[in-house]
């Protein structure tokens, strides 16, 4: 049989990484084929990621407290957080990692259910079906294939929604991702993989985990249109995630986004970023700083006030008060729920198990 | 009733299952025009189109997660992993999603969905087509294992299964696909999660699940030439595991033995006996004996007879339930071996 024909160009991603807005805030010439998000929503997203950051600093803040068990944050990677986020509507599915949680917050889940995976109360505190958020996926790239899998099952009833899966550099060495793409590829499904390369898995960084020109690369073999972007611009970032969904929505099939970007942070908490990564790297990229750069652009464009900066800068401070104070009540959690959801109806030797630690618990408070 | 072999009657219970429910989806490897390397599929994408039944690419851990994300987006998933030991890559997929995603999200997720392994040996097959995988599954909870012995239960299982709230792995012994018998369509036999008593006996317990089913079948006739009267009690289910009817069939016997292909050393029978012991101490004239595959991987086809449990093995653990001190017992005597 003769090689299936196609159009290998235009599979392929720009050779550099596509930019709206240079390091300094001032707009660079616009990307061919890249239509740039209105200011409108550049505003929100201005301030979607204040707020983000904020919630970021405050967890882990918590974190130190004693009050979450572990936080990998995702500062540095505003950008990608917030237009990940906005880049899909209410009704979309999101496939989020661990370190997804700002973009969740931006999608206005709850930031204390959300926390109940961190907190250590249960795995997923909010309801994927009410929300259209798988929960956050802590196995590396196992989630890229539920998201192949769910964007099938709406192609499937010719539904026009589509499915983002977020995942990083790392991840994309497992099996699981390559096999995603291939799914995603073979069955036309609407999906977007979005691919937030941070430069590092824990400690490894990229140029150990791969040899590929870039990871963006690794969509063509599969057939599938890919693009690199700055994933500290955020106008870029939104334009190639606005292109990508709207790719995926009118049946053009998948689509792979990688963005370039850094994690300022260590890991999380419980690691030591200074074993593995100079202070001078990470002074270059808090140069490239995505918030920063967004705000200037935007005062420069006269799209964002000092007024509107102190007033989002409030708003963030609220928000994390909010989120602190519930935070520090203690959760109150039922050792009986261990037994509630592990099958539709308890089995006979569950229930004879619950009625063990249901006396045990009993002889304690006795 | 029609005359069908376990492969005619799972593919029955696949036809139904679609008929009746346009959610219920069959994909995998070679399961579409094929119609599966054992043809369980036979015909179902020329009879209910590429839509319902589909070929994937060849990846396991592919298959699982993919169904997983059709089995959210509202489908009803059965798919076939083609033989036992090539469902290993999905592993991952089975053990930290499928089998977590109700308990993650506090059961408001639910996650219907079918996982068809043909398992165990004894057709000659070589390296990595004859495992017996069955704890690997039973030991993950979350999990529905269920194994059909014969025909008719593998159309009830198979239909009870994708009616399943919970995810389900389907172990077909393959051994068997060719067993026939008449099967019912009415699903009026033995309920999902219940084992099965298959002989009526007194004096032993044999308990028994999927491709050992006939063997323990066999060795009860062989036994009862001998002057044994054996009990033949089929689990069809392995998780959840039917408690009482184990139970209440070994204290009627007072001895018990578990056969099964696996390897013993921490084997399903481990489980069995473990239990049997706990809630039957009393009524135990013997120790409970298991009969197993040996601690070894599954042999080339030359050399398999030996690995599987035989009606001789069966009929030689059987001999050694302490017939005899029985006798001593009654005289008042100390329990020795005899």
């Amino acid at each position: 049989m003769a090689a299936q024909p196609q159009n290998v160009t235009g599979l392929l991603p720009a050779g550099e990484p596509v930019r709206f807005v240079a390091e300094d805030g001032t707009a660079g010439p616009p990307p061919a084929g890249y239509a740039e998000p209105s200011a409108e929503r550049l505003r929100e997203a201005y301030r979607r990621m204040v707020l983000g950051r904020r919630f970021d600093t405050q967890a882990t803040a918590l974190t130190k407290q004693g009050r979450l068990a572990v936080y990998p944050s995702a500062a540095g990677q505003e950008a990608c957080q917030i237009a990940a986020a906005l880049a899909v509507r209410e009704d979309d599915w999101l496939f989020p990692t661990y370190r997804d949680s700002m973009a969740l917050v931006a999608r206005g889940l709850d930031p204390v259910q959300l926390m109940e995976l961190l907190r250590g109360t249960w795995h997923c505190g909010y309801d994927p079906h009410a929300t259209f958020t798988a929960p956050q996926c802590t196995p590396l790239a196992t989630q890229t294939l539920h998201a192949a899998g769910l964007a099938d099952a709406l192609r499937r009833r010719r539904e026009e929604r589509v499915v983002l899966a977020l995942i990083g550099d790392g991840g994309t060495s497992e099996g699981d991702f390559h096999e995603a793409l291939n799914f995603a590829a073979v069955f036309d499904a609407p999906v977007v993989f979005f691919v937030q390369n941070n430069g590092f898995a824990i400690s490894v960084p990229l140029a150990k985990q791969t040899r590929a020109p870039a990871l963006a690369y690794k969509g063509v073999g599969y057939g599938i249109a890919s693009e690199q972007v700055d994933g500290n611009d955020l106008v870029a970032v939104l334009s190639v995630l606005d292109h990508a969904v709207a790719h995926a929505r009118r049946g053009g099939g998948p689509f792979l986004v990688e963005a370039h970007t850094y994690r300022m942070d260590a890991h999380t908490n419980a690691d030591d970023a200074t074993r593995y990564r100079d202070a001078a790297e990470v002074e270059r990229w808090r140069a490239a700083d995505p918030v920063r750069r967004l705000e200037k652009h935007l005062r420069e464009r006269g799209v964002l006030t000092e007024e509107d900066v102190a007033a989002d800068a409030a708003e963030a401070e609220e928000f994390a008060a909010g989120f602190r104070a519930r935070m520090n009540a203690e959760p109150e959690v039922d050792p009986l729920e261990l037994f509630a959801h592990v099958y539709a109806e308890p089995t006979r030797q569950l229930a004879a198990q619950r009625e063990t630690l249901r006396a045990e618990l009993a002889a304690q408070e006795g | 009733m029609e005359q069908l072999t376990m492969a005619q009657a799972l593919n029955a219970a696949l036809r139904d299952a679609l008929k009746q429910d346009d959610r219920v989806l069959v994909s995998g490897e070679d399961v579409g025009p094929l119609g599966g390397v054992f043809r369980v599929t036979d015909g179902l994408t020329r009879d209910f189109g590429e839509d319902r039944c589909f070929d994937t690419p060849l990846a396991e851990s592919g298959i699982v997660g993919h169904a997983i994300g059709l089995a959210l987006g509202g489908f009803r998933p059965v798919v076939e992993m083609q033989f036992d030991a090539f469902a290993y890559p999905a592993f991952e997929q089975i053990t930290s999603h499928v089998v977590k995603l109700r308990n993650r999200t506090r059961g408001r997720v639910e996650l219907p969905l079918v996982i068809r392994i043909p398992y165990a040996g004894g057709i000659g097959g070589v390296e990595h087509h004859c495992d017996s995988s069955e704890v690997y599954y039973t030991h993950t909870p979350g999990l529905k294992v269920v194994t059909p012995g014969t025909p008719q239960d593998a159309y009830d299982l198979l239909r009870d299964a994708i009616e399943s709230p919970d995810p389900v792995v389907f172990l077909e012994p393959k051994c068997r696909y060719w067993a026939r018998e008449p099967v019912s369509f009415g699903r009026t036999g033995t309920p999902f999660d219940r084992a099965a008593i298959r002989r009526r006996g007194t004096d032993v317990t044999l308990i028994a699940y999927g491709p050992m089913v006939a063997t323990a079948l066999e060795t009860a006739e062989a036994a009862a030439e001998e002057g044994r009267d054996i009990e033949v009690v089929d689990l069809r289910t392995l998780s959840p595991v039917d408690d009482e009817t184990i139970v209440e069939s070994v204290r009627r016997t007072g001895r018990a033995v578990v056969v099964h292909e696996a390897a013993g050393f921490c084997g399903y029978g481990a489980e069995i006996a473990a239990r049997v012991s706990e809630q039957c101490f009393h009524h135990l004239a013997a120790p409970v004996l298991r009969v197993t595959g040996f601690d070894v991987p599954y042999p080339p086809p030359k050399l398999e007879s030996g690995q599987l449990p035989s009606v001789d093995r069966i009929l030689d653990t059987i001999d050694r339930l302490q017939w005899d001190d029985e006798v001593v017992l009654a005289a008042g005597g100390s329990v020795r071996d005899a």
